[in-house]
């Protein structure tokens, strides 16, 4: 289990509580969190599920594969802690993750 | 539109039906809302069925669109395994397999398509499958087990090509059976159609082209074959029929809203009658980009038009609209669709196809119209932005690997 909060673009927040093994983007989705679209359900295939990961978390979160480094290259405002959610596996490690939302994913 | 207190009911579970309900409660929308499913189950991702869910790469939870109780907690009633006999749009009310009829003030459709069958001699035998639901993936998945297995293909379609990509990977026999002379005849070009034929036969599928069906061979009740207009038999354990999908438009068709292959919405996803919205794989929808009116068998298009729903309901502006996209996995292959080819009068491959890496651009007067692109999301990703920019790109650039997508398309 880990606790993951998601700041939507306005400043809001929502905490929960996410098994080990999930991935931050269905976390998200299991929790009707908005501003996480992720059209392609996971399957790496629209950047649609795009985060922020807030600096002291991103050592945790690993690294971006090939596919993730090429769709995030052409995501909307992307910075250098962008990451498509739908890539990182939760474990108890990440207990406390912070992730911001961008303002549209489209 | 936006009534606060609007009763909306949902009619079908899908997933286009359970993102309306989910896009409806991000928003906001605080009034009550039912929706009424026919099938067992909550709303459940339908394309890992073909794929990773197939290949036991994904379990039953993981599919699921919510976990259920965000039913309960978002008071969404929902209610399983009933079936919405008829709309009366008069009196406004939903009849039901049971129970007493349902009021609505906004009524939503989202009753999607259903597998297209044959109609052929021995389509009843049992193992002749076809694959849409949690359930006919549950029979597909049994009838892959175990040595010894030979799937049958009937119809060289995505969820065919899909279903033969995870039977070779379970360990089973493959044959793809297709009418056309080549497969994917009707969604892609000759050269993706070439290069995934290629790509499955390396893989050991075996692909009957330019072959009919006559009808299925069984013994015991069970099909052992499925017998080709030449006369052969192509011996089998089971046999999927992946033949195309139909829309469920017999409910809206019978209240007397407007269909063609699908019922006909507007931009708002509203049908010809304003209390009644339809979205996803039922739709005929306008598709602004291309000027006409398609119907549509996608994740994102229902989403889209979920989106859309929610909007109008609850007085938002409409989202611009999205350049439709599709995808497929099979083996390594990641596959990538942007836009679609109406109109085309040029084809770009960038890339080689012998290394399963590349990209068909479909271009109309320069302008990108649709991208198909094999394991190169960069050429998908900018393919769809210049879908949706109609800006004319240089071919001579396109072509060139050693530009780069982020170049040819500034």
């Amino acid at each position: 289990m880990a606790k993951i909060t998601f700041v939507e673009h306005n400043g809001k927040e929502h905490v929960v509580d996410a098994k080990s093994g999930l991935t931050v983007m269905e976390a998200a989705v299991k929790n009707n969190i908005p501003g996480i679209d992720a059209d392609c359900g996971g399957a790496c295939a629209c950047a649609t599920c795009h985060v922020y990961v807030a600096q002291e978390w991103l050592a945790k979160t690993g690294t971006q594969s090939a596919m993730e480094e090429s769709m995030l290259d052409f995501a909307e405002n992307v910075e250098s802690n962008s990451r498509l959610s739908c890539q990182i596996k939760i474990s108890d490690e990440l207990d406390g993750l912070i992730v911001n939302l961008p303002e549209s994913q489209h | 539109m936006s009534d606060p207190t609007a009763r909306v009911v949902i009619i079908g579970a899908g997933h286009a039906g359970g993102s309306v309900v989910a896009y409806l409660r991000q928003y906001g929308f605080a009034g009550p809302i039912t929706l009424i499913g026919e099938e067992p189950l909550a709303p459940y991702q339908r394309p890992p069925l073909s794929k990773a869910w197939l290949k036991g790469e994904a379990d039953a939870e993981s599919l699921m669109l919510k976990p259920l109780s965000f039913y309960v907690e978002n008071q969404v009633d929902l209610r399983l395994g009933v079936h919405a006999v008829a709309i009366d749009r008069a009196a406004k009310t939903v009849a039901l397999s049971e129970g007493a009829p349902l009021a609505y003030d906004v009524l939503v459709l989202a009753t999607g398509a259903r597998a297209r069958r044959l109609t052929l001699p021995g389509s009843d035998l049992k193992g002749v499958l076809e694959l849409r639901t949690a359930a006919d993936a549950e029979k597909l998945k049994s009838a892959l087990e175990g040595q010894g297995k030979t799937l049958a293909v009937v119809g060289g379609g995505y969820v065919g090509l899909e279903a033969a990509a995870s039977a070779r990977a379970l360990g089973a026999q493959a044959v793809v059976i297709e009418r056309e002379s080549r497969v994917l005849a009707r969604v892609a070009c000759e050269p993706l159609s070439n290069f995934f034929q290629t790509y499955h036969t390396a893989k050991g599928v075996v692909f009957e082209v330019n072959a009919g069906v006559e009808g299925f061979e069984g013994k015991d009740g069970a099909v052992t074959g499925v017998r080709l207009a030449d006369g052969r038999t192509i011996a089998c354990t089971a046999a999927l029929v992946g033949v195309g999908a139909i829309p469920n438009d017999e409910i809206a068709k019978a209240a007397g809203l407007d269909c063609n292959n699908g019922v006909v919405v507007d931009a708002s996803a509203r049908t010809s009658d304003a209390a009644i919205f339809a979205v996803g794989d039922l739709t005929q929808r306008p598709l602004p980009l291309y000027e006409r009116s398609v119907r549509l068998e996608s994740v994102p298009n229902a989403l889209e038009q979920a989106k859309i729903v929610a909007s109008v309901l609850t007085g938002r502006p409409l989202p611009a609209p999205e350049v439709p996209w599709f995808w497929s996995d099979q083996y390594d292959l990641k596959l990538q669709i942007a836009g679609m080819p109406f109109d085309a009068d040029q084809i770009i491959i960038r890339g080689d196809p012998a290394n399963a890496r590349f990209a068909i651009f479909h271009l109309k007067q320069g302008c990108v119209q649709a991208v198909e692109a094999v394991n190169s999301a960069p050429e998908f990703m900018a393919g769809k932005q210049l879908v949706a920019s109609r800006k004319p790109v240089a071919t001579a650039k396109l072509v060139d690997m050693s530009i780069s997508m982020k170049d040819v398309a500034a």
